[in-house]
């Protein structure tokens, strides 16, 4: 398949981007006009490239599609390799719609070296769209890690007050994962002499080493996603972030840590994942009744929304080992859907942080008085991390809790109360801020959302209940690919079953 | 053989040996103001005998009574060290006029250093090695105190000379032990006997003499618990002096010590293996915890440079093939990351004077963005994050060490460079966020800025040239094996 490289284009169209900011000269505010210019034009074409993926994308095959393979360091079996899949192909997507409405969102917030800013967004693009599109595993990591370095720097620079703290943790947790990680790339990469995904995804792994190996994936994926006890550095991050980091964070970033699990310890490891499956329920089921209550006692919106982050990647986890074609679907659907919703919540935050510089949720109230627009909207997205029928988050929830119940009915019923408490959390956090007397005095003037705000939130709504009301789209490009793991998943397990009886 | 083949091997070594005297004549005679003209010939010295290191055929040729040995692995290794050496040395020539360093002898010694390295990397005797040691330290002590009204640099020339002394010493005294229990000097003699002889049960005498002479090499590279030194010397030798110590030397002495492990002691892996184990894990962890605490941007190098030398001699620990490609890739990228970062600390001026404390950097993204951007990528680098420079070095190293089954030494290695992730962050942390202090003085010169963006440009674009560099990498380090 040597065709039109498009996956290629899709990852380093914004490095052009880049490139056209660091040549524009001028006084600082013709740098900061094109510069923006710039990074939301790269990112909309960007955009569009990446929609021909799924106009293309052959729903009929489980095989990777776009595929694109050049020797890089022939001697390590080392290539540059790209493809997507129906597991990955969403989140390819994702990462490209996000960017440009970051970017809208970035707009007037960003007041100050704008320049690094628009890089630091469009460099990040770039690592994200590479990370679900790599085929060897030496480049998915380089991406993987890659990501570090902009949102660092996105945290540190342009966050709020505790940035440098915040920054520093969130750096520090995800390295600590990851040179775990690659600790066990460099296992894979000896036993089996290469590092490409395909071959490595055919390639059987010894059962004693799946143990360790499973361990080192999920020290690294854990902490991305995150799971419960390492989530810590989540709500400082999210906190702190400036509006469009957390978008970025809350929306793709999050869900590199689901999309490792789905990707490789599960296939990889099927020995291994089979044997740590309670351990996964039991910290997604923690993750979803701790972090629920949680967020009931937070006062800061946005540590709410991080909290609650936290608690629908518990539902993520619970799909994904399962192991069944509704669960790992309801998982996937799951992180697309919270990739749309938190994004967009986040977004609601930024709404008011942009007019009254606060987070605190008791500063707020009575805002539906002044801001219909804005109570309609955030409504929405709310009811959909709430996961109401009809928006995104029930379809996710609902296929992961039918899968839960297929393979242990308690984990399932535990899970179950997680919705309730998220219906809790929500409703609370919209009451105070949206409801009740509008007495603060600096909120009677406040202004409705404005046309660039509009237009930032009409194609997430879209979204919401598109996904809500017609999901059989999405699910049918995964449908191939998730049937496929799983044959390969029952194989493995079935195998190693009867190597065992025939050892006794 | 006669004499006229062995110099045509050693012709490079020859070329900057006369060169070099030539230059002390011509420096004689001309005096101090001659200095910045001996300095650009040298570079060009330096640079014709990178030219000779590479049109010399690749083989594996012996000269001078099997004394002195050309292969791909000396001449990586020679290329690389002439490549540090120049590049310092430009650093080096502004600073000079400016600071006060007036002597001609300046480059001159740097040239004779030079050679002494070639020489080590190049010695296939032990007795051909300890020459090629001592023309580089002698030269080297002259350096770290080249500045000899000034206290700090008399004291770190003074260090550095009675602790080098005694590390020779004990290299000699290893070197006495093994050539009296195994009867020779000589590599190939060496292997040759260790490979005959009953592999449990080499004598005593050879072990203790081997233990002695990776303690004299652990202390020309730096590693724990040998590294006590650095850290003065850094601080007090004035920063191209410093510069230069941190990359050619390191370099030099890095080749060497993977030469001698693995081509004359290639048998008697397990008695070594599990001591170079221990300065690796020792300088990993080292490295990475002392230089948080450091406030001096000289000093954190210092330490900066043990932890990479722990890295490095990962690869060593491994004992394979793939380790020995990993130690020069390695070695390469800390060429450029290091040579970058001292260009910067370079800059790091203030109403003409230098600052050398880290708080110094806060707010150099606003007030120099260029250097910012170069320096953090150099500091990214360093901690290993990808796609950078320094990322392909740890994984390379790494891989060997998987290889040989080395898993503690991998994941603490690892983990230790989450350590040093902290202190690199740091300076990305001092540069970025916080608010700026006065810029510094500007500009910073010709040579510092092309060498600063040319380095920064190799360390963020490695992944381009990284396969060409790793196949040669692999050619030279597998003349080691094939004897």
């Amino acid at each position: 398949m040597e065709s039109f490289p498009v996956l290629s284009l899709t990852t380093f169209l914004p490095l052009v981007g880049v490139l056209f900011i660091l040549i524009v000269r001028g006084d600082e505010e013709t740098v900061a006009r094109n510069a923006r210019g710039a990074a939301l034009w790269t990112s909309i074409g960007t955009f569009f490239v990446s929609i021909f993926l799924w106009i293309n994308f052959d729903t009929s095959t489980a095989d990777f599609q776009f595929v694109e393979k050049h020797e890089w360091i022939p001697a390590f079996n080392i290539s540059y390799h790209l493809g997507v899949d129906g597991i990955s192909m969403f989140f390819v997507l994702l990462s490209t719609a996000l960017t440009p409405l970051c970017v809208l969102a970035s707009w007037k917030a960003i007041k100050t070296r704008v320049r690094e800013y628009m890089i630091a967004f469009l460099i990040l693009e770039t690592m994200m769209i590479g990370t679900f599109a790599a085929l060897d595993f030496l480049l998915f990591y380089i991406f993987f890690e890659g990501v570090l370095i902009p949102m660092f720097i996105i945290i540190g620079v342009w966050g709020g007050e505790r940035r440098v703290y915040s920054a520093f943790k969130f750096f520090l947790f995800t390295l600590a994962g990851s040179v775990l990680l690659l600790a066990a790339i460099l296992v894979l990469h000896f036993q089996a002499g290469t590092t490409d995904i395909p071959t490595l995804l055919a390639f059987q792994v010894p059962a004693e080493m799946q143990l360790w190996i499973w361990l080192a994936f999920f020290a690294s994926f854990a902490v991305k996603l995150p799971m419960w006890p390492v989530h810590t550095w989540l709500p400082d991050a999210h906190v702190e972030a400036p509006t469009a980091g957390s978008v970025i964070l809350a929306g793709v970033l999050l869900k590199m840590g689901g999309y490792g699990f789905l990707r490789f310890s599960l296939p990889m490891l099927p020995l291994a994942s089979d044997q740590f499956t309670p351990l996964i329920y039991t910290l997604s089921v923690i993750a979803i009744i701790y972090t629920s209550l949680v967020a009931l006692a937070q006062e800061d919106m946005k540590k709410l929304i991080a909290y609650s982050s936290v608690a629908h990647m518990g539902f993520v986890t619970i799909g994904i080992f399962t192991a069944t074609q509704q669960g790992i679907q309801g998982g996937i659907f799951q992180m697309l859907s919270h990739g749309v919703i938190s994004a967009a919540l986040f977004l609601c935050v930024g709404v008011v942080y942009d007019r009254i510089h606060s987070r605190e949720i008791s500063r707020y109230g009575g805002l539906v008085e002044r801001m219909p627009k804005y109570a309609l909207v955030f409504m929405v997205f709310m009811l959909g991390s709430v996961g109401l029928p009809g928006t995104s988050g029930f379809i996710g929830e609902f296929m992961v809790l039918i899968g839960a119940f297929q393979d242990n009915t308690w984990v399932a019923l535990l899970a179950t109360t997680g919705i309730i408490l998220g219906a809790a959390y929500m409703l609370y956090l919209y009451r105070r801020v949206i409801f009740g007397k509008l007495e603060k005095a600096d909120l009677k003037n406040i202004l409705d959302l404005e046309p660039r705000e509009i237009a930032i939130f009409t194609p997430l709504l879209v979204l919401v209940l598109w996904m809500g009301l017609w999901p059989q789209p999405f699910l049918d490009v995964m449908d191939v690919s998730v049937s496929n793991l799983l044959q390969n998943y029952q194989t493995a397990l079935n195998a190693a079953d009867a190597i065992t009886v025939v050892g006794r | 053989m006669n004499l006229a083949a062995d110099i045509s091997i050693a012709w490079p070594e020859i070329f900057v040996a006369v060169t070099a005297m030539l230059l002390l004549i011509f420096g004689v005679f001309q005096g101090n103001q001659s200095a910045r003209l001996i300095s650009w010939l040298t570079v060009g010295v330096m640079f014709i005998a990178a030219v000779l290191v590479l049109s010399s055929h690749s083989g594996r040729t012996v000269a001078f009574n099997d004394l002195f040995v050309v292969d791909a692995f000396a001449n990586f290794a020679k290329v690389l060290l002439l490549l540090g050496a120049a590049l310092t040395l430009i650093l080096a020539m502004p600073f000079n006029a400016r600071e006060g360093i007036p002597q001609f002898e300046f480059p001159v010694l740097v040239l004779f250093a030079v050679l002494g390295m070639m020489m080590m990397v190049s010695a296939n005797d032990l007795i051909s090695l300890y020459l090629g040691i001592e023309l580089q330290s002698l030269s080297l002590y002259v350096l770290a105190a080249i500045r000899r009204d000034a206290l700090r640099s008399a004291e770190a020339g003074l260090k550095y000379f009675v602790l080098g002394a005694l590390s020779s010493g004990i290299l000699l005294y290893g070197m006495s032990l093994v050539y009296g229990f195994a009867g020779s000097t000589g590599f190939d003699n060496l292997a040759a006997v260790f490979a005959a002889g009953d592999h449990d049960g080499a004598p005593i005498g050879v072990i203790v003499g081997l233990v002695f002479i990776i303690a004299g090499l652990a202390f020309k590279v730096s590693a724990v618990p040998f590294h006590m030194w650095t850290p003065d010397v850094y601080e007090g030798a004035p920063t191209p002096i410093t510069a230069f110590f941190a990359v050619a030397p390191k370099i030099a002495a890095m080749a060497l010590f993977v030469r001698v492990m693995l081509e004359p002691f290639g048998d008697l892996f397990e008695q070594w293996q599990q001591v170079i184990w221990f300065i690796s894990l020792a300088s990993m962890t080292l490295g990475a915890f002392a230089a948080i605490n450091q406030t001096n941007i000289k000093r954190l190098m210092a330490y900066s440079s043990i932890g990479h030398m722990g890295f490095v001699l990962v690869g060593l620990a491994a004992g394979n093939e793939t380790g020995a490609q990993g130690v020069l890739l390695y070695l390469t990228v800390y060429l450029f990351m290091n040579v970058g970062t001292f260009a910067c600390i370079l800059a790091m001026r203030r109403q003409g004077r230098m600052v050398e404390d880290i708080d110094q950097l806060a707010g150099l993204s606003r007030t120099s963005p260029k250097m910012a951007l170069a320096l953090a990528i150099f500091m990214f680098s360093m901690a290993g994050i990808p796609p950078l420079a320094g990322f392909f070095g740890k994984y390379y190293v790494f891989l060997a060490a998987i290889q040989a089954e080395l898993y503690t030494l991998a994941v603490v290695g690892l983990l230790a460079s989450v350590v040093s992730a902290f202190y690199y962050l740091r300076i990305v942390k001092l540069m970025y966020f916080d608010e700026p202090l006065d810029a510094f003085d500007q500009p910073v010169g010709k040579e510092i800025s092309t060498i600063v963006i040319g380095t920064s440009a190799v360390t963020a674009l490695f992944i381009l040239v990284l396969w060409p560099v790793l196949g040669s990498a692999a050619i030279a380090a597998a003349t080691l094996f094939a004897v």
